[in-house]
């Protein structure tokens, strides 16, 4: 992974000796986050709503003014200085991506509007090219809207069939049924990494390793995964990988599908305009090599420019000392809620990362949010676009707390402390 | 933003716990359904219409506590009422949770005066709104959807 351009990595290590895993020096981290130096309501902030979106630090935020401010230029056009270098720190972006990612080559990485533009891509290109009625497409009862309605889009387009594997009551993918629907007629995977709504994590590599002996592509939902696992394309060995760069502390409007070299060569543009061509005529037009192909018209270049800078940034504290730390927060969240009576965890995988769902008997979570949010505390109350997720559980909402590795063991607690207060005021 | 006091009144939590009139309606000639659909919150209203009063109102579903006792509350506030009565509860309501009403005229909505503090919380107006758009949708034709978007 590029490391490079990073910050020296914010992380101490617990004394030699010692089982505990490492610690980051979160009130260091905090400082490069200027959102998080504020009061909400008269408290300071508590953000847990990471997983809806992640607060930026300031290389990324000075990543993106500077351009603005002393380097902005369309790219791959005009023969200026200018747009030159514009053009080079744009390629350069996609080869940090490529690196975080562990992707083969830059061109595997195309540049999108986030995840949800990802999967509406191979919805509408691969789906469309390769698809026909009665084909299916695998996915689970677990999956963001995201990962549901393009496929739901493509098989009215084209007669395919979608098929969502169970879950069990803790909200774990059932791999015997998601085995059983994987058949002959299966086309193309697309599953979940890191549950938005639950938490779960779910087996990509098991997957992959069954979908590869029937020659069935798969597509990971890695909106939640890439920031608080990390994600290896190779060796998940998956086929396509979506993600967005502002849940990666980079900035909105810009996202990656990562694409297996092979699928993206045989797959048409799914839009069409400049930029994406090598030749047009009045009569017809070809088509630009990987990954221009996908990519028409001008693209987010400050966006991405602010993304490479959140590659670094994360890079640089290490993917390995967030997951850890994020754990650490998880079980201690999962430990003091689980305390308060009336408070019900929803999604209780033996897996699971950054992400806690609850429910409080006789309270409905938008009341729990509201309540929250007086003393500071952000977290999302609804159904987290995962509605056949919350049908799963029978219930219409939950609230929600997300890490992120600025977070501390003090916000959990007033978390914990407000939480006691809602359940007092609805006795 | 409010204090907390002012949204969750007492007389908001007691209606959230034993919501009023929280029953479907054999015998109603109007039905409405509600949805919120960015919080995912489904109310049923039905209305029993006789002539040009409500003869009875009665509603079901699943919400937060602003919702649902603004739900409950209104089915009580309109029970006896006629057509332009309750079109004119619906405004003065709206007036209320939007912080539109002149001060001197919350007195006269009695208990539903309780809602005045959703003004001061802007991202919740829709949840005390959603019973109400489904009751003039009701009133307009017999048989109605309607959303809060």
């Amino acid at each position: 992974m590029s490391g490079t351009l990073a910050p020296a990595p914010a992380v101490v290590h617990a004394d030699l000796g010692s089982e505990r895993p490492e610690q980051l020096d979160t009130d260091r981290i905090r400082q490069d986050f200027p959102v998080l130096q504020q009061r909400v309501h008269g408290h300071p902030l508590v953000y847990l709503d990471n997983a809806a979106t992640a607060q930026k630090p300031q290389v990324v935020i000075d990543a993106v003014s500077r351009f603005y401010s002393h380097e902005n230029a369309n790219i791959h056009r005009g023969v200026h200085y200018l747009s030159g270098q514009a053009s080079a720190a744009y390629d350069l972006a996609r080869e940090k991506v490529a690196r975080f990612i562990n992707a083969r080559a830059p061109h595997e990485v195309v540049f999108t509007r986030g995840t949800t533009d990802s999967i509406n891509l191979v919805a509408q290109s691969f789906g469309r090219s390769f698809l026909k009625a009665g084909d299916e497409i695998l996915i689970s009862r677990m999956e963001h809207h995201s990962n549901i309605v393009p496929w739901q889009l493509l098989c009215e387009q084209t007669g395919a069939v979608l098929r969502a594997a169970p879950l069990s009551s803790t909200g774990e993918l059932d791999l015997d049924a998601f085995q059983e629907l994987l058949s002959d007629r299966t086309r193309l995977i697309a599953l979940v990494h890191l549950s938005n709504a639950l938490g779960t994590i779910n087996p990509i590599k098991q997957i992959t390793s069954w979908a590869r002996e029937r020659e069935v592509p798969v597509l990971v939902d890695a909106a939640q995964s890439a920031p608080h696992l990390g994600v290896d394309v190779q060796d998940l060995d998956c086929d396509f990988l979506a993600f967005s760069g502002h849940k990666l502390y980079g900035p909105t409007g810009v996202g990656v599908l990562y694409g297996r070299e092979s699928l993206l060569e045989r797959m048409p543009p799914h839009q069409g305009g400049g930029g994406m061509i090598a030749t047009v005529t009045l009569e017809r037009s070809t088509w630009a090599p990987l990954p221009a192909k996908f990519e028409a018209g001008t693209p987010m270049i400050a966006q991405a420019l602010g993304l490479g800078a959140a590659v670094d940034y994360v890079s640089g504290v290490g993917l390995s000392a967030i997951a850890a730390w994020e754990q650490q927060l998880l079980d201690y969240a999962t430990d003091l809620l689980t305390r308060i009576e009336g408070c019900r965890l929803i999604g209780t995988a033996r897996d699971k990362a950054s992400v806690l769902s609850f429910v409080m008997d006789g309270v409905h979570p938008h009341d729990v949010g509201t309540i929250l949010d007086c003393a500071g505390v952000a977290i999302r109350a609804g159904h987290h676009c995962a509605q056949p997720t919350m049908q799963h559980f029978g219930i219409p909402a939950t609230a929600r707390a997300s890490f992120a590795f600025y977070n501390t063991k003090r916000e959990i607690e007033t978390l914990a402390e407000t939480l006691r207060t809602v359940k007092r005021m609805f006795q | 933003m409010g204090s907390l006091a002012s949204l969750y009144q007492d007389l908001i939590l007691d209606h959230n716990r034993t919501p009023r009139n929280y029953r479907s309606m054999e015998d109603a000639n109007r039905k409405a359904e509600g949805h919120n659909p960015l919080c995912g919150d489904k109310l049923t209203l039905w209305l029993r219409m006789e002539g040009d009063v409500i003869e009875d109102a009665a509603f079901q579903g699943s919400g937060c506590a602003i919702s649902r006792a603004s739900a409950s509350l209104m089915t009580v506030a309109v029970k006896g009422k006629s057509r332009s009565q309750a079109e004119d509860l619906v405004e003065r309501f709206r007036r209320l949770v939007t912080g539109a009403l002149e001060p001197g005229e919350v007195p006269e909505l009695g208990k539903l005066a309780a809602f005045a503090g959703v003004a001061e919380f802007p991202l919740r107006v829709k949840c005390a709104s959603l019973s109400w758009h489904a009751l003039r949708a009701a009133l307009d034709q017999p048989e109605a959807i309607v959303s809060t978007e």
